[in-house]
């Protein structure tokens, strides 16, 4: 099973009467990481709430771990793929961080001995234990998302999908949180995020799904962020690193650098370079 | 360590309070609180107010936090003991207008301050020595009862956890409201009251939007971590009652029945 999430031909209409999707296909190989990106109204959230089985595809199929989703795994899908919220106050509303984690376990109806192991271990993965007894209300909104997170794999997924993981977060934060999806991703979770944020998607993710007007515009690896109509097409800008090195024609690279390591890789050999011409 | 003490919020701790279990709590104060109202003798007074206090005590809170509870409240408070104190007919010691201050008023008045003050500090020690989880449980427990008669709850208990939770996040939310709107020239600190409470109006506005926005996404946000209507679901706090709360309940039963004894 190479595919972990497959999404073929999905349409959904809100009540209103707006087409939030018209079709749209896609295919995430399991344990990589992928970045969603798209202008605002691309469909992106409804995508998200889609392959955690809240929504229901009205028209198309999505199938997680090679199950399609309908009302009757709808529930199983909840277990396996666990969905991050933008606004951690949204998605942590117990009165403290311990409950608000064991809040999916309990709706799994696990053991009271395995809902505890499970939120122990959660907390740990986020760096959260010395906080378990605190009031959310308390915390930093980074310490927040962090508990919305661990609320998440304390349901033991196979899927982690965030929606704007890094939204209002300060440096330290993503940092912070950059270094618990690195750790998933050691654990072979898939991991799917939904970004406006071109420079993460350039330096983290190894597959990007481009999306407008509720179809997939393309798909492939970093470099579709480097392609001039690609990017046009989808209101989308360059990644910092990309910008820099499409003004240097001069080097004349291809491909062009998209990551921070592979600029200052390209930076050193010209540097080297250029001492030697200098002799 | 802890500033802003809301009313409704819970202060872990050890203390013999925090362990009774949590239905031994709600019967206590249900009985506690019509014994407060029922009291007809001064001794009773006395001696409610001992118990209150020795129960802060027991509670092992500072007693800043019982005050700070009970700051909300002053206006109430002293709203009622005025009413009496003007409102009484009798004996006037003061006179202001049409207004005459009577003895029997401030008499009534008083007991009547006392006795609201007795109540909130009592009912703010179960919320504050309990926690919301706790607190839920009991509920759900004893209202298991009526839920033959088509009472959800479980769903109560956990609408109630919800409401407590988010009292903070929109009193939060109303200010930064009222801040933004301060920024764009609204003063909210002057003019007469029914001025006032016209430009809370605009306040409110944004604040139910924002509020029933926020329901949407908890809502979905709950969904999609499993939650659903009347599922089976884990317990992870087994309620036992022990001696201890047999005890506490058996003590305000006592007290209770001892104030209608002699009123009668």
């Amino acid at each position: 099973m190479a595919n972990i999430i497959e999404v073929e031909d999905l349409h959904f209409r809100y009540r209103d009467g707006t087409e939030a999707l018209r079709g749209l296909s896609l295919s995430i190989r399991k344990g990589s990481r992928v970045a969603i990106l798209g202008p605002n109204g691309a469909g992106k959230s409804t995508l998200l709430l889609h392959l955690n089985g809240i929504y229901l595809p009205a028209r198309g199929k999505v199938r997680i771990l090679g199950r399609e989703i309908t009302a009757k795994t709808e529930r199983w899908v909840k277990s396996k793929v666990g969905l991050v919220f933008q606004d951690p106050d949204d998605q942590v509303f117990s009165s403290s961080v311990w409950e608000d984690v064991s809040f999916g376990p309990i709706n799994m109806n696990l053991s009271a001995e395995e809902v505890r192991t499970r939120v122990e271990q959660a907390l740990r993965a986020v760096q959260m234990e010395e906080h378990k007894n605190k009031a959310p209300y308390h915390l930093s909104y980074g310490q927040k998302k962090r508990v919305a997170i661990a609320g998440v794999l304390a349901m033991e997924p196979e899927i982690i999908v965030l929606d704007e993981p890094m939204g209002y977060l300060d440096p330290r934060g993503k940092d912070n949180l950059l270094a618990i999806l690195n750790e998933l991703h050691r654990r072979e979770i898939t991991i799917v995020i939904a970004t406006h944020d071109v420079d993460l998607a350039a330096e983290w993710a190894d597959r990007v799904i481009i999306m407008k007007n509720g179809r997939t515009l393309a798909e492939g690896d970093t470099s579709l962020l480097a392609d001039e109509e690609l990017v046009r097409a989808a209101d989308l800008r360059f990644p910092v690193v990309v910008e820099i090195f499409r003004r240097l024609p001069e080097l004349n690279l291809n491909p062009l650098p998209k990551t921070i390591s592979e600029a200052v890789e390209v930076i050193r050999a010209e540097l080297k370079h250029a001492s030697w011409e200098h002799f | 360590m802890v500033e802003n003490i809301v009313f409704g919020q819970y202060i872990p701790g050890k203390s013999i309070l925090h362990r009774l279990d949590p239905r031994a709590k709600i019967f206590c104060l249900l009985t506690f609180i019509p014994a407060v109202l029922l009291a007809g003798h001064w001794p009773f007074y006395v001696l409610l107010t001992l118990l209150t206090a020795f129960l802060i005590v027991l509670a092992g809170l500072p007693w800043r936090i019982i005050f700070q509870t009970l700051r909300p409240f002053w206006f109430i408070l002293v709203l009622t003991f005025l009413l009496q104190v003007f409102f009484t007919p009798g004996e006037a010691f003061l006179r202001a207008g049409i207004f005459q201050a009577t003895k029997e008023g401030a008499v009534l008045g008083g007991l009547l301050f006392w006795r609201l003050t007795l109540i909130i500090a009592v009912s703010s020690l179960l919320t504050l020595t309990t926690s919301p989880l706790d607190l839920t449980a009991a509920v759900e427990r004893l209202l298991a009862p009526v839920a033959r008669l088509g009472v959800n709850a479980p769903e109560l208990a956990m609408m109630m956890t919800v409401a407590i939770r988010f009292l903070p996040v929109l009193l939060r939310e109303a200010l930064t409201i009222k801040k933004a709107q301060q920024a764009r020239g609204v003063d909210f600190n002057s003019g007469w009251p029914w001025e006032r409470l016209a430009k809370t109006i605009p306040l409110l506005v944004p604040l139910f939007a924002g509020t029933f926005g926020r329901a949407e996404e908890l809502a979905a946000a709950m969904e999609a971590r499993g939650y659903r209507v009347g599922a089976k679901r884990t317990r992870l706090h087994p309620l036992r009652f022990a001696w201890r709360d047999l005890a506490a309940a058996g003590f305000t039963a006592a007290v209770f029945a001892l104030v209608v004894f002699f009123r009668a």
